[in-house]
């Protein structure tokens, strides 16, 4: 167990290598000059010639992505041509948010999706079954930036039951450990702190968790279906056990398999970052910033950025293989 | 198990007139089962015999309650202990299932839950009809797998399935559907998916058990052999009906109805000479149930007449037995018919 987890990690370091020569590759195949980007429309050619010389981009390729990549083994991922804030610290100061938005999403999929999915496999071809199916079929169809705002019109602006945007309301004065606000909320028994956190998280969750909560919602449905028909769940029923114990013992279980490896894709692209939602409810995390650096050629931030969620994407990869493993003792590593 | 007598002993199970129609929306009614009568009295083994599709199975799961409520139509009656079974409740039912009456089926490999221990698949069976705790049923569990023939019965508790091999998987299942010691046990050819040597092996096993149980067994196959070696009595089935039902001697000795006597005939003899042609029977059974016109054997049937094509029969007495059938194999159990 603990010699195939070493070995997963191990195997992460040749595709980590190798993205980092598609992205820096990819980076500068995007048209236009960063120096020209970062100092704007009408910089003369000196001052551009000064900061294309300050960053190398004059140099050869090789040259500047093997010292792109000396720096990288040392662990700095240079830092932002825009800001001059390490590219590490800006990741650490944003990707909190985007983890606290994607988990907040994630959770109201899961919860809500599986449950929906199983009734509605429950009750094939009835009315619930068509109610869960075209509303999950709507959820996916729905743009999320539509939804955000949708949301946040009636449930902010008009109810006024939650907060608008931003992390947690400006006027509480919290201490910040971990940037994770609701942890840090918890770990420094700053309740009201943590709770304000988890209430701004609500909308954006929402808006973000509804094409997930579809998609887990549909997976889930088509697995059970395919499960109530295996001849094990008919030799429970021959047992005589409680419906129950036949649901949750012998029906869900089996069903949850596919489930779970679409929950850890789901996890993958909600922790890349949600510009949208972001944007919408004015979060402050990875995404919008992301999009951002694409837009003025901030190189290192791109490539620091898209190389730590490859690596979360891996890692996450890695869990969902160790949680088949304990629901299916078949391909349980030894 | 003669149809439409009552002797003094009420027997165990009664089946009377059982049919099943499978309706989906938007199709033609297709039924399955039509006008099945038999009974089993405590401790006696009974054969359901029949040809793949001949409506076997589906009796089987009409009587244990377990075929789909959606689309599926079932009439008749199915007593057990006095009382019908099709009446019952979904939870009268699932309390009776696995105590009073249980199953074996056919294909180990996929009736048992891939990813569960076997000994918590046997014990939850335990469990739930004598309220046991988990290690007083894990125990008894532990005891029933010795008694099926696993070896090291202990360490097997925290097997799974997949650790299995197929003949040790259906001994599993075995084990399971006789825990409760329920008085009926119906085992839907429970060898079929076996290689040949562990087949015997496994029958051994079933049989011995159903013995120290004293359960009643029905037995459900196309397999003669296993007749022979098992049942007191045979139902035959063609085409969702039954045929002819006798006990076992008379039936095998003197088979009256032309499908019993094309079913023993087809099965290849270690004294004929080398080379001698297999002979079954021609043709093969027609999806939609015949009975309506005339006799849903007739098109295959070497004693047809004009009679087996305008008139239905009906399962009446016919000395020793019940039968089928206008034109029998032999002409005393005609003339007794008359």
């Amino acid at each position: 167990m603990l010699r195939f987890v070493l070995k997963r990690i191990a195997l992460m370091v040749p595709v980590l290598l190798g993205l980092s020569v598609l992205l820096f590759a990819w980076v500068r195949a995007l048209p236009g000059d960063p120096a020209r980007a970062l100092l704007g429309e009408r910089a003369n050619p000196e001052s551009i010639a000064r900061v294309t010389e300050r960053y190398g981009f004059d140099e050869p390729l090789l040259e500047q992505y093997l010292r792109y990549l000396g720096a990288l083994v040392t662990g700095d991922f240079g830092s932002s041509i825009r800001t001059g804030q390490s590219v590490t610290e800006s990741f650490l100061e944003r990707f909190p948010a985007t983890v606290e938005l994607a988990l907040a999403a994630l959770l109201f999929a899961v919860l809500v999706g599986i449950p929906v999915g199983y009734l509605a496999a429950r009750h094939q071809g009835r009315p619930l079954d068509t109610i869960v199916m075209s509303g999950s079929l709507l959820g996916v169809a729905t743009p999320v930036f539509f939804l955000a705002i949708l949301l946040k019109l009636v449930f902010a602006d008009w109810l006024h039951w939650l907060p608008t945007s931003l992390r947690q309301d400006a006027r509480i004065d919290a201490t910040h450990l971990t940037n994770f606000y609701v942890l840090d909320g918890l770990l420094t028994r700053e309740w009201d702190a943590a709770w304000d956190a988890m209430v701004h998280l609500v909308l954006p969750g929402l808006a973000l968790g509804t094409i997930p909560l579809a998609i887990i919602a549909r997976i889930t449905r088509a697995s059970v279906a395919e499960v109530l028909n295996e001849d094990y769940v008919r030799t429970a029923e021959s047992k005589g056990l409680t419906r129950r114990l036949i649901s949750r013992r012998h029906v869900l279980r089996n069903a949850l398999l596919p489930v779970v490896t679409t929950i850890g894709l789901q996890a993958g692209l909600l922790l890349s970052g949600a510009v949208l939602t972001e944007t919408v409810f004015a979060f402050n995390g990875m995404g919008e910033y992301l999009f951002d650096a694409i837009g003025q050629r901030d190189y290192p931030v791109l490539q620091g950025f898209i190389l730590f969620i490859a690596l979360i994407y891996a890692l996450i990869n890695l869990l969902v293989d160790l949680a088949y493993g304990l629901i299916d003792p078949r391909v349980r590593v030894s | 198990m003669n149809a439409g007598r009552r002797d003094n002993d009420q027997p165990l199970l009664s089946v009377r007139n059982l049919a099943v129609t499978f309706q989906l929306r938007g199709q033609h009614a297709a039924k399955a089962v039509d006008d099945v009568s038999f009974d089993i009295r405590a401790g006696q083994h009974v054969g359901l015999v029949g040809e793949s599709g001949s409506g076997k199975s589906v009796t089987s799961l009409a009587i244990m309650g377990l075929l789909p409520r959606r689309g599926v139509r079932v009439s008749g009656e199915v007593m057990f202990d006095g009382t019908n079974l099709l009446s019952k409740s979904r939870g009268e039912m699932s309390a009776l299932r696995g105590r009073d009456i249980s199953m074996v089926f056919q294909d180990p490999m996929t009736s048992l839950n891939p990813v569960i221990p076997i000994g918590i698949q046997v014990a939850e069976i335990i469990q739930r009809h004598f309220n046991a705790s988990k290690s007083a049923a894990l125990e008894r569990t532990e005891e029933l797998l010795a008694r099926v023939g696993i070896p090291d019965p202990r360490r097997r508790l925290g097997e799974y399935p997949h650790q299995l091999s197929g003949g040790m998987r259906q001994r599993v299942l075995i084990a399971m559907a006789l825990a409760c010691e329920p008085r009926l046990l119906i085992a839907d050819e429970p060898t079929t998916a076996l290689d040949v040597t562990i087949q015997a092996q496994v029958l051994e096993v079933l049989k011995k058990l159903v013995a120290d149980t004293d359960a009643a067994l029905l037995m459900i196959t196309h397999d003669l052999g296993i007749v022979a070696g098992l049942c007191d009595t045979v139902n035959v089935m063609y085409a969702g009906r039954v045929v002819e039902s006798a006990t076992r001697e008379r039936l095998f000795a003197q088979p009256q109805h032309p499908y019993t006597g094309g079913l023993l005939e087809s099965i290849p003899k270690l004294d004929s000479p080398r080379g001698a042609p297999l002979r079954p029977i021609p043709g093969s059974p027609t999806q939609v149930l015949p009975w309506s016109e005339g006799c849903a054997f007739a098109p295959r049937c070497g004693n047809r007449t004009e009679e087996c094509t305008a008139r239905t029969p009906d399962l009446d007495p016919a000395g020793d037995r019940h039968l089928r059938c206008f034109n029998p194999l032999s002409r005393t159990a005609a003339e007794a018919r008359r």
